[in-house]
C-alpha cells in the first residue's frame, strides 16, 4: 500500500528570498483550496539573511507520515549552492525550477526550466516579489496537479493588502514565462 | 489566511477571540497557542529563544484578544516565575522556551511541584549541551524528568503532530488542573515549525477542565487548607477571602511553615508522588498500530513517531516484517503497566530517539524480560530518514 499520491517539493536559496513564503503558501494552497493533504518543513542557518533556507512541501491525498522530501518531484533552485546540494535528492525525470541570474551551472543532462525571478520581480516594481513570481512560476509547473486559482488565492492571502496587486502581477509574470515554455494556453 | 484572521467574526467588530471551528493551516506553534487560548490561558511570560520564540509571538499577538497578558521578561528565570503568581491569582498561565531555557526553569518548576501549581510549560527542544545548535532534538526528555531538584514527580507530554500543538495543549491544561502541577510539552523543532492541517472541532465540543476551588466543595474560608482535604487539594485564588500560604518549604497542610517536622514532610512528598505515579493510567496514554501479530515492535515518541510509522509500514509491506508501531503520547508518568499489557513477547524492540539514547532506559527497564533485544537508533539534530531506521530493522530482523 505505497503512497503514490505523494507528492515531494523542496525550495531551497538563501534567507531573504522568500523561501520559506513559498512553501508556505504551497502547503495553503494545497490544502485549504484544494483538499488535499500538505505537510510543510522549514529550515536555516542562525543568520537572519543570507545563509543556506529550505522549505519543503510533501503533497498527498493520504496522511503523510515522514514529513520530510525523499525524493524530490519538484527543486526550485534559487542559488547555485541550493542547485549543488540538491540536485542529487531530485528523483530521475523530476522538474527543476531555476534563476538563471543566480544558478549559472546545471550539471548535463538535467532538464530544466528558467524563470529570471529577481529580474521579473524588479520590473514589476520590488525584488521582494520575487517570490510571488517563482509561486507563478510553479503554478505552470504543477498544471494539472493544483489549479491556478488555488495558488493565485493563497498568494493573495499570504501577503500585505497594499502589495496584493503587485504580487499578483508578480504571480501572473510568473505564470506567463514558464507557460511559454510549456506551451500552455495563456 | 493569517492567525488573526482566522477568528474573524462573522458579524460585528469584536476583535478575534478563540480560533474558529474547521480546517485550518497551522504552524505547530500558531497550534499550540490557538489550542492553549480555547483551553483559557490568560497569562503568558515569555522570553525569546529559537526556536521557540514564535509561540511567544502569537501569544503576543493574540491574548489581548481574549481579555489575556503577555509579558516579556528579562529572561527564563522569571518568565517561569510569572506563571506561578498569575496562576494563584487564578489564572491558566503558559510559557514556551527551548533547551538552554528549559534548564534557566527549573528551579521554577521544582517549585511549582511543591507549591503544586498548575502551569504549563512548552520545551521547544533543540541539541545540546550548552547553547548547542538550533535544529530539532529530543534530547530534554530526562531533564524533563529529573532536572528539577528533589523527590518530584512531572507530567511531561510529547507532541508528533500540528493536531497535536493543538490537542495536547489543551490536554495539558486540563492535567495541569486536575492534578493541580505543572505539565511540561515536550515539543521539538520539527513539530514547533511544521505547517500542515489542522481540524478544530466545535469549541463546546472540547473537554476544559477548570480549577477544583474549596467554594465548591462547600469548604468554608475559616476550615481552608491549602495543601490539605484530599490528594489533590482545592485551590483558591488570592483575593477571595481564602487565607492562602504558599510556600516550597516543609509545610502543614495548612500551608503554616513554623508548624511542621520531618514526618509531615515524608507525608507530603509521598503524597505528591502519589498523586501522579499512583495515577498513571489515568493521565498517560500510548498510542499503538499492528501489535496483533507483531514479532517485533518500534516504540518512539514526539515527531520520530512520524519516521516511525512509515519506516514500520514499509517493513511491513515491502520487506514482510511483522513489526508493530507503539509512540508514547505522555513520557512522564512512564506508561509502565499499559507498555507491560500490550507488549507480551517479542523479538527485538526498536527505539529511535533525537538523542544518543534517553526513553530507551525506561523502556528497557519496563520489557526486560518481554524481548531478545533492545535497539538503541540515536540521531542528533535531525529526524532520521526512514531509510535509517528500515536499514536497522532489516540489519536485526536479516530482511
Amino acid at each position: 500500500m505505497k503512497d503514490n499520491t505523494r507528492f515531494e517539493i523542496r525550495i531551497a536559496g538563501f534567507g531573504g528570498q522568500g523561501v520559506v513564503t513559498i512553501g508556505k503558501v504551497l502547503g495553503q494552497a494545497f490544502t485549504i483550496h484544494e483538499g488535499l493533504n500538505s505537510v510543510n518543513t522549514r529550515s536555516y542557518g542562525p543568520e537572519s539573511r543570507g545563509g543556506a533556507c529550505r522549505s519543503e512541501v510533501v503533497v498527498s491525498q493520504s496522511e503523510i507520515h515522514y514529513p520530510g522530501v525523499r525524493n524530490a518531484d519538484i527543486l526550485v533552485a534559487l542559488s547555485q549552492t541550493a542547485l549543488d546540494t540538491y540536485i542529487g535528492d531530485l528523483k530521475e525525470g523530476g522538474i527543476l525550477l531555476i534563476d538563471p541570474n543566480s544558478v549559472k551551472h546545471v550539471p548535463e543532462g538535467v532538464c530544466f526550466y528558467e524563470v529570471p525571478a529577481m529580474e521579473i520581480a524588479h520590473e514589476v516594481g520590488s525584488v521582494k516579489y520575487q517570490n510571488s513570481v517563482a509561486l507563478g512560476a510553479m503554478a505552470a509547473l504543477l498544471n494539472g496537479r493544483i489549479k491556478k486559482e488555488s495558488l493565485a488565492l493563497a498568494v493573495a492571502e499570504n501577503v500585505p493588502e497594499k502589495t496584493m496587486k503587485k504580487n499578483i502581477e508578480a504571480f501572473e509574470r510568473g505564470w506567463a514565462h514558464v507557460s511559454v515554455a510549456l506551451n500552455l494556453v495563456i | 489566511m493569517s492567525v488573526a484572521s482566522l477568528a474573524k467574526k462573522e458579524n460585528g467588530t469584536c476583535p478575534p477571540a478563540l480560533i474558529t471551528p474547521g480546517r485550518h493551516y497551522l504552524e505547530g506553534s500558531e497550534a499550540c497557542v490557538e489550542g492553549a487560548l480555547v483551553a483559557g490561558l490568560k497569562v503568558y511570560g515569555g522570553y525569546p529563544i529559537t526556536p521557540a520564540s514564535e509561540i511567544m509571538e502569537h501569544a503576543a499577538q493574540r491574548l489581548p484578544a481574549v481579555g489575556g497578558r503577555f509579558i516579556q521578561m528579562e529572561d527564563e528565570i522569571s518568565a517561569a516565575c510569572t506563571l506561578i503568581g498569575a496562576s494563584w491569582a487564578g489564572g491558566k498561565a503558559m510559557t514556551a522556551t527551548s533547551s538552554p531555557g528549559f534548564s534557566l526553569m527549573q528551579e521554577a518548576i521544582s517549585f511549582s511541584i511543591m507549591t503544586e501549581t498548575p502551569l504549563v510549560i512548552v520545551d521547544v527542544q533543540r541539541p545540546g549541551p550548552g547553547q548547542g545548535y538550533i535544529t530539532t532534538s529530543q534530547e530534554d526528555v530526562m531533564q524533563a524528568r529529573w532536572g528539577h531538584h528533589g523527590q518530584g514527580p512531572i507530567i511531561a507530554l510529547a507532541p508528533c503532530s500540528v493536531q497535536d500543538m493543538f490537542d495536547l495543549t489543551i490536554e495539558a491544561f486540563n492535567l495541569s488542573e486536575a492534578w493541580r502541577t505543572p505539565v511540561l510539552i515536550m515539543a521539538e523543532e520539527t513539530v514547533a515549525h511544521m505547517r500542515e492541517r489542522l481540524i478544530v472541532p466545535d469549541l463546546d465540543q472540547i473537554r476544559v477542565v477548570p480549577r477544583k476551588k474549596p467554594q465548591d466543595l462547600g469548604i468554608a474560608p475559616e476550615d481552608y487548607q491549602p495543601y490539605g482535604h484530599d490528594l489533590v487539594p482545592p485551590l483558591a485564588d488570592f483575593g477571595e477571602g481564602y487565607n492562602i500560604n504558599h510556600v516550597s518549604l516543609a509545610h502543614h497542610p495548612d500551608g503554616n511553615v513554623a508548624r511542621y517536622n520531618l514526618d509531615m514532610h515524608r507525608e507530603n512528598v509521598v503524597r505528591l508522588h502519589e498523586k501522579i505515579e499512583g495515577n498513571v493510567d489515568a493521565i498517560a496514554r500510548v498510542e499503538s498500530r499492528f501489535l496483533d501479530d507483531c514479532e517485533h515492535v518500534l516504540i518512539c515518541f514526539g515527531a520520530v513517531a512520524r519516521t516511525g510509522v512509515e519506516a514500520v509500514m514499509e517493513a511491513r509491506e515491502v520487506h514482510g516484517v511483522k513489526i508493530g508501531f507503539l509512540r508514547l503520547v505522555t513520557l512522564w508518568p512512564f506508561a509502565e503497566n499499559q507498555l507491560r499489557k500490550l507488549i507480551n513477547k517479542v523479538g527485538t524492540i526498536f527505539v529511535p530517539e533525537m538523542n544518543l539514547g534517553m526513553m530507551v532506559h525506561p523502556i528497557t527497564e519496563t520489557l526486560r524480560d518481554r524481548c531478545d533485544r533492545v535497539v538503541s537508533i540515536p540521531s542528533i539534530g535531525a529526524l532520521h530518514s526512514p531509510e535509517t531506521l528500515l536499514e536497522k530493522i532489516c540489519e536485526a530482523v536479516k530482511c
